[in-house]
């Protein structure tokens, strides 16, 4: 006993702490591609930037959804916030100002985002449910607003700034990507904003009785979740030049994943921004990965799945400790 | 004795104190006074208005009648902040900590320090430095057997967590520090040191008022006690004058005080 107890030194249980596991994975699942696809482009850098470029909105997305769950939340209805978004954007940019377009792109969201909140408080019932609810009416409202067509979009600066420009080999999407790590964190980790929304979700009673405005943390961070997938709506329809009811609809399982992953408690009070940011990432090298190695969009959709389960294995025992 | 005569150094006073919840008539007049440094039980069997009473006094809910005072001048406590501003601090029976909060966090909730630099400032930026050095402070003020500032909530024992909130409380300047049975969590050992922590805070000047239903403490830690029967103060008595057994009796209305 005496002896397992000394292996279990404070540098090796800091090296097995359950916030680097994210990384860990991501190193292994590249090794791992690295040697099965090593005819193939997988390890080089045009191949990496790629990944960055597919993957952006779902960072941007995952960001947004570490608030939502930091505060005991979760926010189902990003998927469609993302359609919803770029098609607001998209009708608009070509009547408007691009900016005023994109303008009316992230406020749909973050309306979204308050009206989530707002109900959620009101009437006191799982965000899960009220999000589940808000999912199905904001697909429904895209596939109405535009009668399933696709917009396409022209305008060369929207579309530059907003995912498909770049500056030598680096993509505009590895910037948006350091942006919503940068913002983040630093709100996360550095404000009191973020310390009082990992206290909510922490304990509740506690903070209320502290004289936090619990209702108004929780209702901000529903907003920023729906922000920041209104901000996704933007890139989607950018790399993409347009905007179809069909974006982000399947995004939910990876964002999720990607979050629970990095070590975001599914449960509040514990969540990491870089986490979430390096749980995109290994969710997008495993999709590049499975596609290099010719397998379709279906095992792809397996391995989400399984991530999520084996992410939400190792939290729950991280939270019942 | 006239109706204006104050005690100097009465830290907290109520008099005459009336809640009513709907017809139930929780508090019918309560009356009691706590001095600078002491420990108060305030003590009364299920229903006897002891929570109702405290909720006053720390602002959750307003007495419909009665003033409360505070160093001898009458203040109106509204909300809890109200009572803060006052410096009425509660630590509550059910541990209010944030388990994956370290030390210092916790000690700073809702009461954060932040960066000097004006524009930081402005976006809430925290000077975790700072509050970990304060922290580092409050917890050898209290001699804590805390092991660091450092520590998150969660691997700290019930009584060490206890330790925290008394200490969040001494350290936002509380002069009055109210315990809704602190110890009710909690084991024998570890109820120990909450007791022992709340001498040491009493010995530095603050004054306790402690609800308790465990009589053993009471006798160990309180300097008097009130004893609450259907809304009223049935008996104040000091600590030294009285046996465990007449207390109980004073609880139960076994007894009736001199
Ligand atoms: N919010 C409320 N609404 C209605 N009645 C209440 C409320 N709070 C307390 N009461 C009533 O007031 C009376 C006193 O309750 P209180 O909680 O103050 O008792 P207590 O002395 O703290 O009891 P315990 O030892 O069980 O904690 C009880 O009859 C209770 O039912
Ligand atoms: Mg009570």
């Amino acid at each position: 006993m005496t002896f397992l107890s000394e292996t279990r030194s404070p540098v090796f249980h800091k090296i097995l702490n359950r916030e680097y596991f994210v990384y860990y994975a991501l190193i292994l699942v590249i090794a791992f591609f690295a040697v099965v696809l090593s005819e193939t482009a997988f390890l080089s850098t045009p191949n990496f930037m790629n990944i960055i470029r597919q993957t952006t909105p779902i960072t941007v997305m995952a960001v947004g959804m570490t608030f939502a769950l930091a505060v005991g939340h979760i926010d189902l209805s990003v998927g469609s916030v993302v359609a919803l978004s770029a098609l607001v954007c998209g009708l608009l940019v070509d009547v408007v100002p691009w900016p005023v377009a994109v303008f009316a792109g992230l406020s749909s969201g973050l309306l979204v985002g308050l009206i989530n909140g707002v109900l959620t408080e009101w009437l006191k019932v799982s965000s899960l449910l009220i999000t589940l609810g808000s999912m199905g009416v904001i697909s429904g409202v895209a596939r109405v607003l535009t009668n399933l067509e696709s917009i396409p979009i022209t305008n060369d600066s929207f579309t530059y700034i907003f995912g498909s420009g770049s500056f030598g080999p680096v993509s505009v999407m590895f910037i948006w990507t350091l942006l919503a790590l940068i913002l983040g964190w630093i709100f996360l980790s550095k404000t009191r904003f973020g310390s009082h929304l990992l206290a909510v979700g922490g304990n509740p009673t506690a903070s209320r009785a502290l004289g936090i405005n619990v209702v108004k943390v929780k209702i901000t961070a529903m907003v920023i979740a729906g922000g920041a997938a209104a901000m996704a709506g933007m890139l989607y329809a950018g790399r993409l030049h347009g905007a179809r009811y069909s974006l982000g609809e399947a995004d939910l399982l990876t964002v999720i994943a990607a979050v629970a992953i990095g070590g975001t408690s599914l449960f509040g009070g514990r969540a990491s921004v870089a986490g979430a940011v390096v749980g995109s990432w290994l969710m997008g090298v495993i999709n590049n990965g499975l596609i290099l190695w010719g397998f379709s969009t279906n095992e792809q959709i397996i391995a989400r799945g399984l991530i999520l389960i084996v992410a939400v294995a190792i939290g729950v025992k991280e939270d019942r400790r | 004795m006239t109706a204006e005569y104050h005690v100097p150094d009465n830290a907290l006073e109520v008099r005459e104190v009336h809640k009513s919840f709907g017809g139930v008539q929780a508090l019918k007049g309560v009356s009691f006074s706590i001095l600078k440094g002491e420990v108060v039980g305030l003590l009364g069997d299920n229903g006897a208005g002891k929570s109702t009473l405290v909720r006053c006094i720390s602002g959750v809910h307003p007495q419909d009648k009665g003033e409360i005072l505070i160093n001898g001048q009458e203040v109106d406590i509204k909300s809890p902040q109200d009572a803060r501003d006052q410096g009425i601090e509660t630590v509550f029976q059910d541990l209010a900590v944030i388990p994956n909060f370290d030390v210092s966090k916790n000690l700073f909730l809702n009461r954060e320090i932040l960066s000097s630099n004006p524009i930081l400032k402005f976006f809430g930026w925290l000077n975790h430095k700072e509050m970990s050095r304060q922290s580092e402070i409050a917890l050898k003020r209290l001699n804590s057997r805390i092991p660091s500032f450092r520590e998150e909530i969660k691997n700290l024992s019930g009584g060490q967590r206890q330790a925290v909130s008394i200490a969040r409380a001494v350290n936002w300047g509380a002069d009055i520090v109210i315990m809704d049975e602190p110890t009710a969590a909690l084991g024998v050992e570890q109820a120990a040191q909450v007791n022992n922590l709340i001498k040491l805070i009493s010995s530095q000047g603050i004054s306790v008022l402690l609800i308790s239903h465990n009589i053993q403490h009471v006798m160990e830690v309180c300097h008097r006690a009130v004893v609450l029967r259907h809304g009223r103060a049935a008996a104040n008595v000091r600590i030294e004058d009285i046996t465990p057994d007449d207390l109980v009796g004073l609880i139960t209305g076994a007894k009736r005080a001199a």
